[in-house]
């Protein structure tokens, strides 16, 4: 059963160009921040001769007000952008699943109360308590990856409720109660592997979403601090300089779009794929 | 019908508790003492006493959290700490911008999605339903502040067509300044939701397709643009009434990035800057204005809803 869904998943982003290229995307990506320190130029050097100066050979993609390499500050960006990204969606995902196995599988007042909670988070304006909570915490990477984790987590549980629900209703899952498993043997044995399509499907969307919070943030200027840089922050110093310099914005903004697209086609083929009557609808 | 009303009435009511036990809650939690902001270096500390007093915040929690549910039902939601205006006052005084962004995005957005939507759902997997779901992929993928910065580089900066930011050029009182002013952020919001609608318009167009009504129609003779625009159009609509209601949210706070860049003086700009000042009572005001906005959005949502589809209210 589950075997044939991960090839059928596997097929399925074979088939696709655009998943094709949505991994290669990445990979490209992923490279460049792990070895982004094979860049000849360091990405916080000031040079007070080399300002704004457009892409040549020698800077890539121009320098920036303070004559530091772009293309070095791009790949160190990514880095950050996408460390937090792929942090923060681990927390979502762990809180996610965790709350939505918990509340579809005991069901009464634990499922009562969790969902009450879920509903109030969702009632108030996420972005603006992230604003909040960012300026009570000082930003630095462990705080950030905290913040948009903690207040990202509520869709993925609520689906991996429905999700635990539906299996609960399955006859192995019956027996396996009836036979006098206990609770925490039977999610981990018999619910779990059922889930994790859908949970990798919601990582991948999480990821996506992860940086572009990310960059949300960092744009406003509440994200990682100077001199370090995401692919936000560099777009919200870009600002000032449009005029003079728009290949500023043009490259940060860029990898976000790419990388947030390639995060959400990966996640759309991958639901397909795994639920091959759901997502063909 | 009237039970439906009453019993999301009823749910509504605890969710409203909570949530502003949680917005008092945040302000409790702040760091910084709110009396300080009253507080000037050669007070004496009796004095402070006093001020600490008169705002209440001697008493124990659970009191200080009912005084300010009673202050809320006056209408009263406290005073910046910043320029000590009523928070209430300020909110209202920028609500008709957001408001007026909004309104004029999302139904921008509507307008071209639902034709994008059906076109999308009719010719699925041929080339116009590739391009448009390329376009919706883009549109919930582009941060709509590079998105913005782009536009205004391109419209006003290269172009000089449009003005670069605000609501108003200083000194013109004209409505058509304010139009000019909107262009730009009403476009890139309604990028944001586009992507959204189209994809949800899409979806229930495929299936309403498969419909016994549209075989019976093509069997009476009717044309393909016949169908889809007059018979399956009114269905796909039903769905949407529910997306407005989840839009509804973003009519106080969604808008916090785009009024940014834009410096566009509404709700989202407003919480902005209360951040920044650390001005909690205006944060929380923000907070409680916008959640009573989406609860209240898609209670409404839900409600009409059921007097579109009567078969709601069996089935739940």
């Amino acid at each position: 059963m589950n075997r044939t869904k991960w090839r059928n998943a596997g097929l399925e982003l074979a088939r696709s160009k655009m998943g094709i290229a949505a991994i290669a995307i990445l990979v490209i990506f992923i490279l460049g921040a792990i070895f982004a320190f094979l860049s000849p130029h360091d990405p916080n050097a000031l040079d007070a001769l080399q300002r704004l100066k457009s892409p040549s050979s020698e800077h890539w993609f121009g320098t920036d007000d303070y004559g530091r390499d772009y293309f070095a500050r791009a790949l160190y960006g990514g880095r950050v952008s996408l460390m937090v990204g792929f942090s923060a969606m681990i927390l979502a995902t762990t809180i996610g699943t965790v709350v939505g196995v918990v509340s579809g599988y005991f069901g009464g007042w634990i499922d009562n109360l969790l969902m009450r909670l879920l509903e109030v988070i969702l009632s108030i304006p996420t972005f603006l308590v992230m604003l909040l909570l960012s300026v009570f915490l000082k930003p630095n990477l462990t705080s950030i990856v905290l913040i948009i984790g903690l207040l990202m987590w509520m869709n993925l549980a609520r689906i991996i409720r429905a999700e635990t629900m539906t299996i609960l209703e399955r006859e192995y899952v019956l027996y396996a109660k009836a036979s006098g498993q206990n609770h925490w043997g039977i999610i981990f044995r018999h619910i779990f592997p059922s889930l994790v399509p859908v949970i990798i499907v919601g990582a991948t969307n999480n990821v996506a979403s992860a940086i572009m919070m990310e960059s949300s943030l960092s744009f406003l200027g509440f994200g990682v601090q100077a001199p370090n840089a995401t692919w936000g922050s560099m777009l919200n110093n870009a600002q000032g300089y449009i005029a003079q310099a728009p290949y500023l914005a043009l490259f940060p903004g860029l990898f976000i779009l790419l990388t947030v697209l390639s995060f959400n086609i990966l996640g759309d083929i991958l639901r397909v794929g795994f639920e091959p009557k759901l997502g063909k609808r | 019908m009237r039970q439906l009303i009453a019993r999301r009435l009823l749910q509504t009511i605890p969710l409203l508790l909570f949530v502003s036990i949680a917005c008092f809650a945040l302000i409790k939690l702040a760091p910084g003492d709110p009396v300080l902001s009253f507080v000037t270096p050669n007070m004496h500390p009796e004095d402070i006493e006093r001020i600490r007093h008169n705002l209440g915040l001697d008493k124990p929690a659970y009191i200080q959290y009912l005084l300010w549910v009673k202050e809320l039902f006056q209408g009263n939601l406290g005073y910046s700490l910043v320029n000590h205006q009523p928070v209430m006052d300020q909110i209202l005084d920028r609500l008709p911008a957001t408001a007026g962004l909004m309104g004029c995005a999302i139904a921008l957005a509507v307008l071209i999605a639902i034709p994008l939507g059906l076109t999308a759902g009719a010719n699925r997997d041929r080339w116009q339903d590739r391009i448009i779901n390329l376009i919706s992929y883009v549109g919930i993928s582009v941060p709509l502040f590079y998105l913005a910065i782009l536009l205004i580089y391109l419209f006003a900066i290269d172009l000089h067509w449009l003005p670069i930011m605000g609501m108003r050029t200083i000194g013109v009182h004209s409505a058509w300044d304010v139009i000019k002013h909107g262009i730009l952020p009403c476009t890139v919001l309604a990028f944001g939701f586009l992507s959204v609608y189209v994809r949800y318009i899409r979806s229930s167009t495929i299936g309403q397709l498969k419909e016994d009504y549209v075989q019976i129609q093509y069997a009476f003779g009717a044309t393909r643009r016949q169908v889809l625009f007059r018979h399956v159009m009114k269905h796909v609509l039903l769905p949407v009434i529910t997306l407005l209601g989840m839009s509804m949210a973003d009519l106080v706070t969604g808008a916090i990035v785009t009024e940014t860049v834009f410096s566009w003086p509404g709700i989202g700009s407003l919480g902005m800057t209360a951040v920044k000042g650390m001005d909690y009572p205006v944060i929380m005001g923000i907070t409680l204005f916008s959640a009573l906005f989406l609860i209240i959005g898609n209670l409404l949502a839900d409600i009409l809803y059921g007097f579109a589809d009567p078969r709601i209210k069996s089935t739940r």
